[in-house]
């Protein structure tokens, strides 16, 4: 029942016939669309170039990060803004490769329930991202994100980011020693700075939250390719 | 089987039926946490305030149940069933087969932990951590050792069109894995990918598409080739045209990749080539199609009363289908108004409650009486799961279309001015409402055909009913 049109003896019966041939004709013929695409994303002329002007994350802006990863932000919001009229409109100036640089692991996302964030950096205050947190309701009628409260008790860790900017140091980010050894104190003035800036606004919170780790990092998001945009990269 | 049949009771069916009973399950959990992430896109609260339930965390926890756990378990239960008696020989070894169950069960229950306690490395279909990374590779391995081992022992000369299908799987999924899986370790639940920004976002589309290419299509394609023509009774159509769309599909399929990348600052070459390449792939895709369906000419009038042929029609039909919007999807012009929209959600779905769960539903229902040598508990519910799941396919996927065109226009809508006419995103959102919720039918209709398999499964197996020997026909419908 199962007998194909047999009795033509053809090329193809011979490598059915050899099962290891057959392993071999079949990764040949996987690997080169791969290799094709993929082994020039890294050299300078075909792959993307890096941007003038975009610098590596903070330790802190990677403490928020982990915690952008963590609660899988990226299911629901993209950050890549489209070279498109209506795109341009809302978010504002299209993304450029080079912006990702330092970017590991990307977080382009692939869905926007949400809106797109590769532009919000600086967008709104950081009171609108804490109560934006707490009940997204509070600052988008009708949004239909969850409530983030643990973030506002929650506590991050720095011995965990020293880590962290290490194994980025290793895939090639260029974190200095210094950056690295004075990251906590660091962290605690970025922390201390937002901290400060909610004060003002009548909120009151720790530097130690993990809502101000996520605040630093979203206010960072596509700053500093605005800034090299608006001074004319490409 | 032309020649002789040999004595059954020499293969590991063992095994086979311990992948089934793992299929059942996985299939109901994977579609649960779908149905409870659709409930909460329409209602909000329904994450019930906690951290560890909400869409973010659950959503990969979603698709890697229903992509790795039922998915993968349905194929690695096709495959054990039908290598042995394509190659009239027992598995090369039980310890591995039984090494690689129990390896890819615990993987799974380690996703289900990890996943919603946030612990993940946030790539869309390879969001593990690096150590259950490396548990895949390792079972994986065994795996295949066994796998090129059977094929090393078999009875039979020539390799039948399914064992090439199947090959390509087994070879194919570890090199995208392990090129894709490339981190540095943080701490012992976290890492860094080697790849920075869009390099990393090509490796990651080169993997997850080819996940969908040789995960959830070329092994269900060789299950295709083993079991259509088993149950229709019906030889394959067309030798000839096997052989050109095998190797035009797993020579194609690789370069698609990219099409997830358009309009991104990818270079403009790779982009090409990806949409380039995804619209060739609609030949060879489209020839598994017309080989499948033209292998029931002279069997049509049993798919009138036989739910299991139902089942496979509508799942390769499907099959064509998606992998016609597939290539649609991938044109620039149309990708701009698709991409980012739940158009995508509902092409993903169309293939995989359409094709791959359809073609398992009709499998599992034929191995069933056969592995466990009783008949069904319940003869009568297949015809009822499959129109439950059809139904809640067109549901779930006509909404999804709606929502899509819905959204994908209202974003980019200008006035007369020239500006936004929606400017406020979540107004968008709001139109979405009505969509989601009819979505969430359609998913719960297609997890009760699921439900509904599960308790026959159960009664069958735990029945008294008397076993059978040797299987009447009758029973198999």
């Amino acid at each position: 029942m199962l007998s194909i049109e047999q009795g033509k003896e053809s090329l193809h019966r011979l490598i059915e016939g050899r099962g290891w041939l057959f392993a071999v004709l079949t990764t040949v013929a996987i690997s080169i669309g791969g290799l094709v695409e993929i082994v020039p994303m890294f050299t300078a002329r075909l792959g993307p170039e890096p941007m003038p002007g975009i610098t590596p994350y903070t330790a802190l802006e990677i403490a928020g990060r982990d915690i952008y990863i963590r609660e899988g932000c990226y299911t629901c919001h993209s950050q890549m803004v489209r070279p498109m009229r209506a795109e341009m409109l809302r978010y504002g100036e299209w993304t450029r490769a080079g912006e990702y640089a330092y970017d590991h692991p990307f977080l382009l996302g692939s869905r926007r329930i949400g809106p797109d964030l590769q532009r919000v950096g600086g967008k709104y205050p950081d009171t609108w991202h804490y109560e934006h947190m707490r009940d997204p309701r509070s600052t988008s009628p009708g949004s239909i994100m969850p409530s983030y409260g643990w973030l506002l008790e929650q506590r991050y860790d720095t011995s965990d980011v020293v880590a962290s900017l290490k194994a980025l140091r290793k895939v090639g980010v260029p974190y200095t020693d210094e950056q690295i050894v004075g990251a906590p104190a660091s962290m605690r003035a970025e922390a201390g700075d937002i901290v400060g800036r909610l004060a003002t606004a009548g909120v009151s919170t720790d530097p130690d939250r993990e809502i101000i780790a996520l605040i630093a990092y979203l206010q960072r998001l596509g700053r500093d390719g605005k800034a090299a945009l608006s001074r004319g990269a490409p | 089987m032309v020649g002789v049949r040999p004595d059954e009771s020499t293969y590991d069916d063992a095994v086979v039926k311990m992948f089934l009973g793992a299929t059942v399950l996985w299939a109901i959990v994977g579609m649960l946490v779908g149905v409870v992430i659709a409930l909460q896109l329409a209602w909000w609260p329904a994450n019930l305030g906690l951290q560890y339930t909400t869409f973010g965390r659950l959503r990969p926890l979603h698709t890697n149940a229903v992509i790795f756990a039922f998915g993968g378990n349905i194929c690695f239960t096709g495959i054990y069933y039908s290598m042995q008696r394509l190659l009239k020989t027992r598995m090369w070894s039980d310890v591995l087969s039984r090494f690689h169950f129990w390896g890819w069960q615990l993987i799974i229950v380690a996703a289900a932990i990890t996943l919603p306690l946030g612990l993940t490395q946030s790539k869309e279909y390879a969001e593990l951590i690096w150590p259950i990374d490396l548990a895949i590779a390792v079972v994986w391995v065994a795996f295949a050792v066994n796998f090129f081992g059977t094929i090393a022992v078999r009875r039979v000369q020539h390799l039948y069109v399914a064992i090439w299908f199947y090959m390509s799987f087994v070879i194919t999924i570890p090199v995208l894995h392990i090129v894709n899986s490339m981190a540095v370790p943080a701490t012992l639940t976290r890492s860094y990918p080697v790849y920075a920004g869009l390099t990393d976002g090509l490796v990651q589309w080169w993997y997850g598409h080819n996940a969908v290419g040789f995960f959830l299509t070329t092994p269900f394609l060789g299950l295709m080739y083993y079991f259509l023509p088993r149950i229709a009774e019906r030889p394959v159509y067309s030798y000839r045209l096997s052989i050109i769309h095998f190797w035009a599909l797993v020579f194609l399929y690789i370069w698609a990749g990219p099409h997830h990348l358009l309009y991104s600052a990818l270079p403009d070459w790779a982009q090409t080539l990806g949409m380039v390449f995804s619209i060739m792939l609609l030949a060879p895709s489209w020839g598994g199609m017309i080989n499948g369906l033209m292998t029931l000419r002279g069997a049509w009038d049993r798919v009138q009363t036989d739910p299991i042929l139902k089942f496979l029609v509508v799942a390769v039909s499907f099959y064509g289908m998606s992998t016609f919007e597939g290539p649609m999807m991938s044109l620039r012009a149309v990708n701009g108004l698709a991409h980012y929209t739940n158009w995508v959600i509902g092409h993903v779905h169309s293939g995989a409650l359409g094709w791959v769960g359809m073609i398992s539903f009709g499998i599992i229902y034929w191995l069933i009486p056969r592995l466990w040598k009783r008949p069904l508990a319940h003869p009568t519910w297949p015809a009822t799961h499959f129109w439950l799941a059809t139904i809640g396919i067109v549901l779930y996927t006509v909404s999804m279309w709606a929502a899509g065109l819905t959204e994908g226009l209202q974003w980019r809508a200008l006035d007369a001015a020239g500006q936004l006419k929606f400017p406020l995103f979540v107004d968008i959102v709001h139109q979405l409402r009505p969509f989601y919720w009819m979505r969430l039918v359609g998913g719960s209709m297609y997890l009760a055909g699921a439900v509904m398999l599960g308790w026959n499964f159960l009664s069958t197996i735990r029945g008294r009913s008397p076993r059978i020997e040797p299987m009447p026909a009758a029973a198999a419908s």
